[in-house]
């Protein structure tokens, strides 16, 4: 093509790659496990709180269901669910210069920088 | 797809009896939101890392931050409001309507985005067509993502001033310094990390209301039979009434369902659709990418049932809800289940995951429009070959700036509020011209690097002609604004496609050699990757996760077809 803006794929691949070699996201951003169990362990330990003697009025609204102390329950579950994923399977130390593995497949994994075929 | 109705409309007194409780957990979700800002501000380095959370992101948080982009408020309060306005149909909007769509994009599209190594959709069509094609479609993208962006934040000032009672300008200013806050901050990541923990407070705000709202119904029995004695046989079930001919209440018949629905919208909006795609893209590998659509499949599928049951509910509840003699709108159904059933506490939990909900949706638009308009506008076309922290700069830069124009987008949404749900409904179809270009450039060879952007402007204003003039001024009778988009949708794609295909014939094909990795039987050095350990597990698979979701989905199906 006459007007070809000489713009290829593999300029794109150079590109990118040469900042993700640069990058270190993968070594230096923490773990959402943590985040989403703490925020989920006090939610649920709060909402249970809400559901413990709850008054008829509270009652009767939700058909008779307690569902401040089951949501609660609930959350607190969910939170701990993912704290405790967190701590079996803790998120790998940060070294940023590693061959592209991450044994676990979870949290994040350190950097996949260089790639077979570059 | 995103929100078939316009859910600016709420009754008035659907104000919600929230106390210090609520708010106390309202509180602390703002300050968890501000937090994943600050502290992913330290994992940003490069404009890669900014704008594609440097290629890093492990499958389950892209996953779930694929599917959590998709789940704005105005998707959760616009699907329960068709539900309780076309009963089961809604359905059509994930089974068929998503399901096959993601699993296309995991399977086949995955490995040219991600191998190829692009940054944007747009620049894909830049490596496969030419500069048009791709300026026509970053400049369509980045204006759709701000009015997007803006309508989000209006129809949450809507929501909270009909809910809790704030003023409509604080809520809007709120919101967006908060999605401005975590977003100038920590980029993609920020964004990412936020959504996938908004997935989980939406999801503890909506069983509730679903629990409690079928008990007070008597159950899926006492659901069914009330919605049968009101609105007939057919309200209850996915397929009934759609012959081709036969009239029901959506305005579509099976064909346009599988055709405009199911293949032309759906595709254009899950394939092509940057503030998606962008999710899988930021995954640390190949497989992670291919499984991130693949992942979001999943909840997908179950997620109607918390959208749908709780607009049925108020339609089973309150009889003629949604017309003028109930007092409600259909938009109410599910801040009506909340203040009839929700005490304080579980309240707060419902309030903050809506609010979560139009945080995320304004979210995936804002940090995908940065992307855009930074990398494939200003960085090629404006100022080029700048050192590359100055990109991470003007990232920021124009994500405040984009943050500024929705506040103003909303505002004028509020006096503009018709306008504004018409051109909606059309970036609704903007997606599919992009769709008819990618497939056809993906899929044929011969189609010329100029057949792109003749097919993209083609298929645009034909979808445009089509709704407006054709629909709106009434030349052709259809009876609801879906069966138009439907309709709309098709005539896009297929105008797209036959240009294409004319433009290609006259015009000289791309050079082979050009062409590998960006058309189908191809390959490029990216995609031969192989899977990294642990990712060869058979659960990790992408063929067998995405074939599971296809099979379960259609046997989802089974339940409401006879």
């Amino acid at each position: 093509m006459s007007d070809h803006h000489g713009y290829s794929e593999r300029d794109v691949q150079r590109e990118v790659a040469e900042l993700q070699a640069k990058s270190a996201t993968a070594a230096r951003i923490f773990d959402l496990r943590r985040i989403i169990g703490g925020l989920f362990v006090l939610y649920g330990v709060i909402v249970t709180i809400a559901g413990i003697n709850p008054s008829d009025a509270t009652l009767d609204k939700a058909e008779g269901v307690n569902i401040n102390l089951w949501t609660g329950i609930g959350m607190l579950l969910l939170g701990i669910f993912f704290l405790a994923w967190l701590k079996l399977r803790p998120t790998p130390p940060a070294t940023p210069e590693v061959t592209p593995e991450d044994v676990t497949g979870e949290g994040p994994g350190p950097h996949p920088g260089s790639r077979p075929g570059e | 797809m995103q929100n078939p109705t316009d859910v600016t409309y709420l009754a008035a007194e659907l104000r919600l009896p929230t106390n210090w409780l609520d708010y106390t957990i309202l509180a602390i979700y703002f300050v968890v939101v501000l937090g994943i800002g600050f502290a992913a501000r330290r994992s940003v380095k490069t404009s890669l890392d900014f704008f594609l959370s440097g290629r890093s992101l492990p499958a389950w948080i892209t996953g779930l931050a694929f599917i959590s982009a998709n789940l704005a408020a105005t998707e959760i309060l616009g699907m329960a409001a068709n539900s309780a306005q076309y009963g089961a149909y809604t359905v059509h909007w994930y089974w068929i309507g998503a399901i096959p769509a993601m699993v296309f994009l995991g399977l086949v599209m995955m490995p040219f985005y991600y191998g190829s190594k692009v940054r944007s959709v747009p620049e894909m069509l830049l490596l496969r067509f030419d500069k048009w094609a791709h300026l026509l479609s970053s400049a369509l993208f980045a204006f759709a993502a701000i009015l997007i962006a803006g309508v989000n934040l209006y129809a949450l000032a809507i929501v909270v001033e009909a809910l809790l009672g704030w003023p409509q300008w604080v809520a809007i200013l709120v919101a967006g310094a908060f999605v401005l806050a975590y977003i100038t901050l920590g980029g993609l990541s920020s964004a990412i990390y936020n959504e996938v923990l908004q997935f989980f407070v939406i999801l503890a705000a909506l069983i509730p209301i679903v629990v409690l709202g079928l008990k007070k119904v008597g159950g899926w029995g006492g659901l069914t039979d009330k919605l049968t004695a009101e609105h007939g046989e057919n309200f209850t079930t996915a397929w009934g009434g759609t012959g081709i001919g036969s009239d029901n209440p959506l305005g579509a018949n099976w064909l346009t369902i599988v055709l405009g629905l199911g293949f032309v919208l759906s595709f254009g909006y899950w394939t092509t659709n940057f503030a998606e795609v962008q999710r899988a893209l930021s995954a640390k590998n190949l497989s992670a990418a291919q499984r991130t659509p693949l992942i979001a499949a999943y909840p997908k599928i179950f997620i109607v049932f918390l959208v749908m049951i709780p607009g049925l509910t108020a339609a089973a509840l309150i009889p003629g809800f949604g017309t003028e003699k109930s007092g409600y709108q259909y938009n109410d159904a599910i801040p009506y289940l909340m203040e009839q059933l929700l005490p304080n506490g579980v309240l707060g939990i419902a309030v903050t995951g809506l609010l979560a909900a139009f945080m995320a949706g304004m979210a995936a638009n804002v940090s995908s429009f940065n992307t855009v308009f930074t990398n494939d506008i200003w960085g090629r076309y404006v100022v080029r070959g700048r050192a590359d922290e100055y990109y991470v700069r003007f990232g920021r830069l124009i994500t405040v700036i984009g943050v500024a124009a929705s506040v103003g987008t909303a505002f004028l949404a509020s006096s503009f509020s018709n306008i504004m749900s018409y051109l909606q409904t059309l970036f609704s179809f903007f997606n599919v011209p992009m769709f008819v270009v990618f497939i056809v450039g993906m899929f044929w060879k011969r189609a010329s690097v100029k057949s792109g952007f003749w097919g993209l402007l083609a298929g645009t204003v034909a979808a445009m002609v089509n709704y407006f003039w054709i629909y709106k001024q009434g030349i052709i009778d259809i009876p609801s604004d879906q069966g138009a988009n439907f309709v709309s949708a098709i005539v896009g794609f297929v105008a797209g496609a036959v240009v294409m295909v004319a433009v290609s014939l006259f015009t000289a094909p791309k050079p082979a050699e050009e062409l590998q990795g960006l058309v189908y039987g191809t390959r490029s050095p990216g995609m031969s990757e192989a899977p990294a350990e642990g990712d060869d597990a058979w659960y990790r698979r992408p063929a067998l996760l995405g074939w599971g979701a296809i099979v379960l989905a259609a046997a989802c199906y089974i339940p409401f077809s006879f």
